[in-house]
């Protein structure tokens, strides 16, 4: 098209002012969190004062969430990717099943899970005390971002392939699963990792109900944060949330359109 | 399959089966005993309709989260037919704008809208340059309704964005020689097709939306959603049956419309094939 039609521009505008909708309350939370006085603008001057002193107050909620994190991605690469698995080989009734269930904790909201877990487990002192009863509603959350991705390059037909070949080639199940399957799920599996682990950072509702005063996630002083302290310590508050969490989201849209371009190139005979 | 195999997908599948099973359905049947187990019995269930307060809470709920879908429906398809039919210049960057706050959460959603629309946000300070009024949102179901658009357009357009790609661009071509104007090409061709997409974007919405806990919590709003509600029952009133039997009312809720949903776009997809 050599000259863009009214109906062009009018779009253009549209979409630009839904990204500006989505985009200037982030830039108005950046800029408040390096600012001396909010009320009075970007003129009161530039300063770091207010994340330092967030880094001060709440460092150890920057790193209990990234502990739990870490420790979520470890417990659904354990139990998810050989559960993608199964549910790849196993396409009956059985199968539709266990994929239903294990979507519902997406289905069925966080606080609904929490109160399940708190009804169940929360006489547990060793166990409601402890930041693992946190990890367990992060699991459950982030275990469908797990298989979901991990199933679906498993379940390509070109998976099969390779291993009825590897097996015609007398190798074991043990091998097939650790030198076939699992090297080739890898574009799944990273997929899955980068999404749990943004997932568990960010994860309020389930944690709000879970955690207890002497162990908050980071945004669990994120709430607190707004609810007691100057806008400006909570403006520089979400500024470090966003400077880990940015990131992540990013790589993950990168690593999509990348796979995304690998899939619709034709496969190399 | 190999002898022997059956037995190894058993045990591979097994450790997330006890996990799920220890955890999630174990507790889940407990919340449900549990809201039963109050001084209403099993009559705690139709709280949300014999008492007020939940009844009033229920309707506002239902209402919110089907007005931000329907916006966020209409904005996404808009936004989403533009973004996949047109190449320019900055084009990548924009999709990337509009699809990463997909995994902000609620909390952050809802201090984003207080400086958008709170009392030191940037629509009281323009609106108050300008019409000399400070016009303050955020902390009325506005603010709740500007919340929730925001965390759902991301994952709208994403959807809208997909199944748009997969049109054919030939039958609009055909239904505009053949003389329709744009609107009717839109109401016949483009809707009909992107139906799928727009059902299952348009569940996962509303379900999220009944389901928003963090917006609400940040924005301490007048106005108590159905999440507000239970967390009050819970924590202020504490009771827990009444707050169990809420919340397995509303997963109901926000699953059956995700079920109803795949089956209508599953059977869309299959009479469109």
């Amino acid at each position: 098209m050599a000259r863009r039609r009214l109906g062009f521009w009018a779009q253009l505008v549209f979409t630009l002012a839904v990204a500006a909708f989505l985009l200037v309350p982030v830039g108005l939370s950046i800029v408040a969190g390096v600012t001396r006085t909010y009320l009075i603008g970007i003129e009161s001057g530039l300063t770091l004062k207010w994340v330092w002193q967030v880094l001060d107050m709440y460092s150890d909620t920057i790193w209990l969430s990234l502990g739990i994190a870490g420790a979520c991605l470890v417990v659904t690469l354990a139990i998810g990717v050989p559960l993608a698995y199964v549910l790849a080989r196993t396409r009956g009734w059985m199968g539709r099943i266990v994929e239903e269930l294990i979507v519902l904790p997406i289905a069925i909201p966080g606080l609904a899970i929490a109160l399940a877990l708190i009804v169940t487990y929360g006489g547990v002192g060793s166990f409601r005390q402890n930041w693992s009863f946190i990890l367990t509603g992060h699991v459950l959350f982030t275990l469908p971002f797990m298989v979901r991705p991990v199933l679906a390059v498993m379940a390509s037909g070109q998976l099969r392939e390779l291993e009825d070949s590897a097996a015609s080639l007398g190798a074991s199940f043990r091998q097939r699963f650790l030198n076939v399957v699992l090297p080739n799920a890898r574009s799944g599996i990273l997929a899955g990792s980068l999404m749990v682990i943004t997932l568990s950072i960010g994860e309020f509702n389930l944690t709000w109900m879970l955690h207890t005063p002497a162990m908050k996630t980071l945004p669990i002083g994120l709430a607190d944060s707004y609810a007691s302290m100057r806008l400006e310590v909570a403006s520089a508050y979400t500024l470090i949330f966003f400077m880990l969490i940015v990131p992540l989201l990013a790589a993950i849209q990168i690593w999509a359109d990348l796979t995304r371009v690998a899939r619709t190139r034709p496969a190399p005979r | 399959m190999m002898r022997g195999e059956r037995s190894r997908l058993i045990l591979l599948a097994m450790p997330a089966g006890i996990v799920l099973l220890t955890f999630f359905l174990a507790p889940l049947a407990q919340l449900v005993a549990v809201g039963a187990s109050g001084e209403n019995g099993v009559a705690a269930y139709a709280s949300v309709i014999t008492n007020s307060r939940h009844l009033a809470s229920m309707v506002a709920t239902v209402v919110l989260a089907g007005l931000v879908t329907l916006s966020a429906l209409a904005i996404a398809s808009v936004a989403g037919l533009f973004l996949v039919r047109h190449r320019f210049p900055g084009r990548n960057l924009l999709v990337s704008t509009l699809t990463l706050p997909m995994a902000f959460p609620g909390v952050v959603i809802g201090f984003l809208v207080i400086l958008l629309a709170g009392r030191q946000g940037l629509l009281a300070a323009v609106s108050s340059a300008s019409i000399g009024e400070q016009i303050v949102l955020a902390y009325s179901i506005g603010g709740l309704y500007l919340g929730y658009l925001y965390f759902s357009i991301p994952r709208v357009i994403l959807t809208v964005m997909a199944q748009a790609e997969t049109l054919d661009p030939a039958r609009e071509e055909a239904a505009r020689s053949l003389g329709a104007p744009t609107w009717r090409v839109v109401i016949d061709v483009v809707l009909p097709a992107l139906r799928p997409g727009l059902i299952s974007a348009g569940s996962i919405c509303f379900a999220t939306a009944m389901g928003a806990f963090g917006t609400a919590f940040t924005l301490a709003t007048d106005i108590d959603v159905l999440p507000m509600t239970i967390y009050t029952e819970f924590t202020l009133n504490a009771n827990i049956a009444s707050a169990a039997s809420l919340s397995v009312v509303l997963g109901a809720v926000t699953w059956g419309a995700l079920l109803i949903a795949r089956r209508l776009s599953d059977t869309a997809v299959a009479t469109g094939a």
